[in-house]
């Protein structure tokens, strides 16, 4: 399996499934970090037709970091958004490394706010180191745009599939992953900060990466027990070197996620119900104790 | 009439071998300004609200200290203090296990989380403050934090009542992974609610505030206020210089800077701030009827802590 790690392309030639519990979450890391594994526009390209690009936040740029869109899944039209890393250093370069700024987040928004004028459900896909620190960044309020974007999801009046790719980095990829459904490929992660970030905190040492992402419990399988991801899209060969299987089999469980989310919607208020939904899916997350039971139930 | 709103617990105070203890002890009736070096009477700091009488440095307050200075006497009411932290993912690094780092924290901080939520009046008009304490672990967001914060919330939109938050935060906590991120989405869901129900939240930017408190139900509030100097941002200076290699500009990320650049709404002192917030509560109440005094389904928790830390919490997982 490590071999895997150090092979770049697709190699058609020995595709054999391997155990996946040979991985541990630091293998994983650079699995979700590996520059040749399908970044959103494979997925978009692959599973959508008729995609038209819409570019800019109306306010202040376009960021390459995050791109979206209209385009038709099977028999729907839909509104799909995703962070953009590169396949190459000098692509890498233009999308900033997956790195959103607030200028990517507010497009983002508009496009949501698009979709649920018209009715049309939103596809997200997850992969970014995290939003960009900068100073521009801060200038044009970084964190108010990844507040207005969860805002704009929390209330966003149609169905929301997000699914982690690759990368699942803190607030910024949270920002476009606030979902009623979140799926969530064999070998992403999604933590809460970098492993190297955690390591330089709280090991004091970000060469303490590999321990800390082991602690941190950031795998597909970890955040499926903990219920934060709805469903792990199994990966039998690296995602890099089995792209076609892998995004179909992402294309698969999005459209599986889509029809029970169409199924909600389509009944009498199935809007509200979906806002109900959506908000008990988050408000039970979280892990406390009472000291003493409540009164009353 | 008692609203039922202002059931609940009353504080009792755990005991503590904080160093703000040894800060009252004779001999320590001086207090360093660290802005302009001028050694300032202890008595005299907590007169002046614990700003610097010289250079108007604004001290970071504890969260009861700012429920003090916010509320009526005696006018607060704690909510949720029995709600306290797990330790999820059995957290540990070198500097040792999650679980002992909380209790570490509760003796020595005097609290059993980052955030303290719950009634009170200013000159007499309704309120729900959620206040976040800097020094309980750089008042980290994590499951607690959320949970007492939607409670609030939804206690709000329930009742009518405004509610003004405190928010001096170091980001998500991250022994807590992602049930600490999700936070975010948890608290600005809530937030969602409480802006349907019409009724309005005040955020007050506290010294310093960033990462995901900033990137969630902080900066999204109907009026976003802080004080002068605050440092607010997304990510920190020293991620930000070491990551962009970039001298950052003066004032980067104060008060000031989010002024100039339209993500708040004003900066107020400290001595103008009860003031502030209650004709910001008169202007709603005029144009909405909050604090409609009805009496609410959710049924207080009358159980009195018992005053001692926790040995260990134990996890018990809510859904």
């Amino acid at each position: 399996m490590r071999r895997a790690l150090n092979r770049r392309s697709e190699s058609t030639a020995t595709l054999e499934p391997v155990e996946s519990v040979a991985l541990t979450p630091w293998d994983r890391v650079k699995l979700a970090r590996h520059q040749s594994r399908p970044h959103s526009l494979d997925y978009i390209n692959v599973l959508f037709t008729g995609f038209i690009e819409l570019h800019g936040d109306r306010l202040f740029g376009d960021d390459p970091a995050i791109v979206g869109g209209l385009a038709r899944f099977g028999d729907r039209t839909i509104v799909v958004i995703g962070h953009q890393k590169g396949g190459d250093t000098r692509e890498n370069i233009r999308r900033n490394f997956g790195m959103v700024r607030p200028e990517g987040y507010r497009k983002a928004e508009r496009l949501m706010r698009h979709a649920e004028k018209f009715g049309i459900p939103v596809v997200t896909f997850i992969d970014t180191p995290g939003a960009e620190p900068g100073i521009g960044s801060e200038e044009r309020g970084q964190g108010t745009a990844i507040a207005e974007s969860l805002l704009t999801m929390a209330g966003l009046k149609t169905p929301i599939v997000a699914v982690i790719i690759g990368e699942g980095g803190s607030g910024g990829a949270l920002a476009i992953g606030m979902a009623d459904r979140m799926l969530m490929l064999e070998n992403a992660v999604y933590a809460v900060a970098s492993p190297e970030a955690c390591a330089a905190i709280l090991w004091k040492d970000a060469g303490k990466a590999p321990q800390a992402a082991e602690t941190m419990r950031i795998t597909a399988e970890d955040l499926l027990s903990f219920g934060i991801v709805d469903e792990v899209i199994p990966e039998l060969v690296p995602a890099h070197e089995n792209t076609h299987g892998t995004i179909s089999a992402v294309g698969d469980a999005v459209q599986r996620a889509l029809d029970e989310l169409m199924e909600v919607v389509d009944q009498p208020s199935g809007l509200d119900r979906l806002m109900e939904q959506r908000y008990e899916r988050f408000r039970r997350i979280g892990v406390w104790s009472e000291a003493l039971p409540v009164a009353a139930e | 009439m008692r609203s039922i709103l202002q059931r609940g617990d009353k504080f009792q105070p755990l005991p503590t071998d904080d160093d703000r203890l040894d800060q009252q002890i004779p001999g320590d009736l001086w207090k360093k300004c660290p802005k302009c070096s001028e050694l300032i009477y202890t008595r005299e700091l907590e007169n002046n609200l614990r700003v610097c009488p010289k250079c108007g440095n604004h001290f970071r307050l504890r969260a009861r200290e700012r429920i003090e200075q916010l509320v009526d006497p005696g006018s607060f009411v704690e909510w949720d203090a029995e709600v306290r932290p797990a330790d999820p993912l059995e957290f540990s690094d070198p500097s040792g296990a999650y679980s002992d780092k909380l209790q570490a924290t509760q003796r020595k901080s005097g609290e059993y989380e980052a955030l303290i939520t719950g009634f009170g009046t200013v000159d007499g008009r309704s309120i729900v403050v959620a206040v976040s304490d800097f020094d309980f672990l750089g008042a980290s967001m994590g499951s607690v934090f959320g949970e007492k914060l939607t409670r609030a919330m939804e206690r709000c939109a329930e009742a009518g009542t405004p509610l003004m938050s405190v928010n001096a935060s170091g980001g998500a906590r991250m022994h807590e992974g992602l049930f600490s991120l999700m936070q975010m989405a948890k608290t600005v869901a809530a937030f969602a609610r409480l802006g349907e129900a019409r009724v309005p939240h005040i955020s007050l930017l506290a010294d310093p505030c960033y990462g995901g408190v900033t990137a969630s139900y902080a900066t999204i509030a109907d009026v976003i206020i802080a004080e002068p100097g605050t440092l607010v941002g997304f990510a920190g200076p020293r991620v930000i210089e070491q990551i962009t290699k970039q001298k950052l500009p003066d004032g980067f990320q104060t008060a000031e800077f989010l002024l100039e650049h339209g993500m708040i709404d004003f900066i107020v002192e400290r001595g103008d701030l009860k003031r502030t917030v209650a004709e910001l509560l008169d202007h709603y109440a005029r144009v909405h009827q909050v604090d409609r005094g009805e009496s609410i389904p959710w049924q207080p928790n009358l159980a009195r802590s018992n005053g001692v830390a926790p040995k260990a919490a134990k996890p018990g997982k809510k859904s």
